[in-house]
């Protein structure tokens, strides 16, 4: 550690940054429900988050029961199967993990992080979060209208997503997904305006890009790709529901319904493909990204030591996040088209595993020789790292297109994926959970509660989706009700699925577990104290534990070093926070 | 895609030349101790930071953007199948243009007035801008209701629905835009006004008014078919 003199570092002005007014709550209405203040925003986007995740896990359930014992829960027909997998895929994808990790994280890390007492637009804040909680509940009203929510699949392809067939196709159901999405992208475009320019304009004196934790950078970097790559959804949605209120036929090609000829006629089923999935790609990446980037500093502090090449680490999430906009059509190998287009989007996918692997290498060579501390926090990022690697392994079969056609459409792909961007994000966000969970209610959470969660919930996901790997291998389709006459896939496979099934009752069950930990430790918890981990970033270093409105007392922080100076040679402690300055013996203070 | 790919490009391009400017090169393990900052943020900064409500604007306005070239890249994708017949552009929308473009210069013209803190030569023209973005949205739905009458509908066809479609984004951003333009007017005819907001509404207010004529010549264009051959020769080059 070589330390470039400074001068006289520690006599700058803190008051250099302008301080930004604050609005100031008149009542409790304005204080916790209508609230301006980020971290509220954050735990009220964070609770209904969770509370419609925990809908779409009910839904899974029923799927896996439906598929281990077929035709014995009389209630799930093959109309509320498809249901169950449409609401299940749309809520996990969108409601729950873009919306945890950038409204709910990103509300409460950015401010905090970045030195600053709340977002820029406060206002436009709130109204992000009440717009989200609106989309939740016509979302959820699918479930209470005639005809019941759509089941169109959690793609919505067209044509079978707007017509008599699929459930909802004709009722209420595509309507209420398409208003719903709709609604939640303007939501989330006036947050996203937020995280950006909060990044931009409100990082506290001496925070560079450079010093920001790599928390901020993914958070920042996917907040830029959502609000690129949430338009073409946008786009998408408006045009399916003119296509099936208003009689046009953006999608629609001439179709004979029922023995009826419709009125529609040319329009294209691939052209909302490709917007789909420009969307939809992106969004792998937009909760990927902030995953990555919580990871690196839940390793970083509890491996007590420095990230290793930070450089490169935001480079890599730069250049992933660039990169995911030209990888679209990989999921469209088997959609006709034309084959150099394969070509050019199997290469481009291939390349994102470079810089995708250069971040894994990285976490693994941070935790070489540190001094690895087996917290919950650090169990979840060790997890992610092993279920992120299997996930995106599969992923290189699955980019290659002739690997990719005949698995196409087997659980081979849906174990691939929840591998990828279900288990390994919502592992994160446990690890997440557990690490800022002091921080924001004061309180630590239970160890042993959370050792048995986590092991259930690791151990019973590899048991749920190793397994499906080798069904999709056999063959066995994704998206059937039931297997029907299938002279090639073997009696055993049924068994298996009765396995998978128990599995899946088994680790939804423990998410009880944690449910319970995190109210339990609100009241019982052990008291935290300022730092627990002993952590070097901002957001520790605050006055008050749980930050107060404005986060920061009388002064904005100024920030005189990097986020990952852990075990600094020569230094009295394992860690330096950002705010101490240069010159050798410090005395802190240690926040309450 | 090629017109989103265009589109992101340039995007792209911005973050870049961005990002260089923000020594990404650089080894913050080293530099314990300096406090060092972007230039709008600097000690010795030479004219006042940009401020937040600007950035803001511009990043919604790439928002916008994407939004835009995707619908048009969806336009152009769908332009291709054989039962697309060109919807024909009526003459209103040339008054309209006029009146977009005109709204846009009248707010140019406000911008610099306020600048010179001339707050009373300020009021009329302000009043012109939105009377005249007023006169864009009504003469965009009597276009509308000409074309029905002469029975291009919004199903019977690809191009009347994207007409129809297109339109009618670009006019709920006008809309969004006017709604900000009337609460800035209201403000500039109040008595205890402050110059520098005001000075700031004004500036946003021009600047995404200057967005929107851009983005509604450009589907102008589109509509009135100028944009074909150049598409056409585009296709001729990539196959």
């Amino acid at each position: 550690m070589v330390e470039i003199p400074s001068g006289s570092a520690g006599a700058i002005p803190s008051a250099e940054v302008e301080d930004v007014e604050l609005y100031h709550p008149k009542s409790w209405w304005t204080k916790y429900v209508f609230s301006q203040d980020a971290k509220i925003i954050a735990v009220q986007y964070s609770l209904t988050a969770i509370a419609i995740g925990l809908v779409a896990l009910v839904l899974s359930w029923l799927m896996r029961l439906q598929l281990a014992f077929p035709g014995y829960f009389a209630f799930i027909d093959a109309d509320h199967y498809y249901q169950f997998i449409t609401m299940h895929g749309m809520i996990m994808v969108i409601y729950l993990l873009t919306a945890l990790f950038l409204g709910g994280f990103g509300n409460y890390l950015i401010p905090l992080m970045v030195g600053a007492r709340d977002m820029v637009f406060p206002y436009a804040n709130m109204l992000s979060y009440w717009i989200y909680l609106l989309a939740v509940l016509i979302l959820a009203a699918g479930f209470f209208a005639p005809g019941g929510p759509t089941g169109a699949g959690w793609t919505l392809y067209p044509p079978q997503a707007v017509l008599s067939g699929t459930p909802g196709g004709k009722d209420w159901g595509i309507l209420l997904m398409l208003t719903s999405l709709i609604v939640f992208i303007i939501g989330f475009t006036m947050g996203g305006l937020n995280y950006v320019v909060t990044v931009l304009q409100g990082r506290a004196r001496g925070m560079t890009l450079m010093r920001m934790p790599l928390t901020v950078w993914g958070i920042f970097t996917a907040t830029v790709m959502a609000l690129l790559a949430f338009p073409a959804l946008f786009v998408a949605c408006v045009m399916m529901l003119f296509d099936r209120l208003l009689g046009t036929s953006f999608f629609m090609p001439a179709i004979v319904e029922m023995g009826e000829q419709l009125q529609h006629g040319g329009g294209s089923p691939i052209l909302f493909q490709h917007l789909f999935w420009f969307f939809g790609h992106p969004e792998v990446y937009i909760v990927a990204l902030p995953a990555f980037g919580i990871v690196s500093d839940l390793i970083s502090t509890h491996a007590r030591k420095n990230i290793f090449g930070y450089r490169m680490m935001v480079w890599a999430i730069v250049i992933i996040g660039a990169l995911s906009f030209i990888v679209w059509a990989h999921h469209m190998y088997v959609s006709g088209m034309n084959p150099a287009f394969g070509f050019f989007f199997a290469t481009t996918t291939l390349i994102i595993a470079v810089p995708t692997a250069i971040k894994v290498y990285n976490w693994v060579l941070t935790l070489w020789r540190g001094d690895i501390h087996l917290t919950l926090p650090m169990l979840f990022a060790l997890a992610f790292i092993v279920t992120f690697v299997n996930g995106g392994l599969t992923g290189l079969f699955l980019g290659n297109v002739v690997v990719d056609v005949p698995l196409s459409d087997t659980m081979f792909v849906v174990a691939h994926f929840h591998m990828v961007m279900g288990v390994a994000p919502i592992l994160v966000i446990f690890g997440a959970i557990c690490h800022w969970y002091p921080k924001v209610t004061g309180r630590m959470l239970n160890e042993t509660l959370g050792q048995i969660h986590f092991w259930i919930t690791f151990l019973g996901t590899y048991a749920i989706f190793f397994p499906m790997h080798y069904l999709g291998l056999l063959g066995v389709p994704r998206r059937y009700f039931e297997m029907g006459e299938t002279a090639f896939v073997p009696p055993s496979a049924h068994t298996l699925n009765i396995f998978i099934t128990v599995m899946a009752l088994i680790v939804g069950a423990a998410q009880m577990v944690f449910l319970f930990n995190l109210v339990w430790s609100l009241f019982r918890g052990k008291e935290a104290g300022g730092n627990p981990w002993r952590a070097t970033t901002l957001e520790w270093q605050t006055p008050q534990t749980p930050p107060a409105h404005g986060n920061w007392g009388k002064e904005l922080p100024v920030v005189y070093r990097w986020a990952y100076d852990y075990s600094v040679p020569g230094a009295a402690e394992d860690f330096i926070p950002q705010t101490v300055p240069a010159s050798g013996s410090v005395t802190r203070e240690v926040p309450a | 895609m090629n017109v989103t790919l265009i589109f992101l490009a340039v995007i792209g391009a911005i973050i870049v030349w961005w990002l260089a400017g923000q020594r990404l090169t650089s080894k913050p393990w080293l530099e314990t101790g300096s406090v060092q900052l972007p230039d709008h943020h600097g000690a010795d900064r030479q004219q006042p930071p940009v401020p937040a409500v600007k950035i803001g604007l511009f990043v919604f306005l790439g928002v916008v953007g994407a939004l835009f070239s995707l619908a048009v890249s969806a336009y152009f994708m769908r332009m291709a199948s054989a039962d697309w017949w060109a919807t024909p552009v009526p003459r209103l929308l040339w008054v309209n243009t006029a009146a977009l473009a005109l709204s846009s210069v009248a707010l140019q013209w406000a911008r610099r007035e306020a600048e010179h803190g001339r707050m009373e030569g300020l009021r009329p023209v302000l009043s012109a801008a939105f009377a005249l973005a007023v006169l864009f949205l009504v003469g965009q739905v009597q276009a509308w209701r000409e074309l029905t009458a002469a029975g291009y509908v919004l199903a019977d066809n690809p191009a009347n629905s994207f007409f129809y479609m297109l339109t009618g984004l670009h006019g709920l951003h006008i809309l969004g835009g006017l709604a900000v333009l009337a609460h800035t007017t209201v403000r500039a005819f109040a008595r205890d006004v402050q110059p520098d907001r005001l000075r700031l509404s004004i500036d946003l207010s021009a600047i995404y008014s200057h967005f929107m004529l851009a983005v509604w010549l450009l589907l102008f264009t589109l509509f009135a078919g100028w944009a074909n051959d150049f598409v056409d020769l585009c296709r001729t080059l990539l196959t």
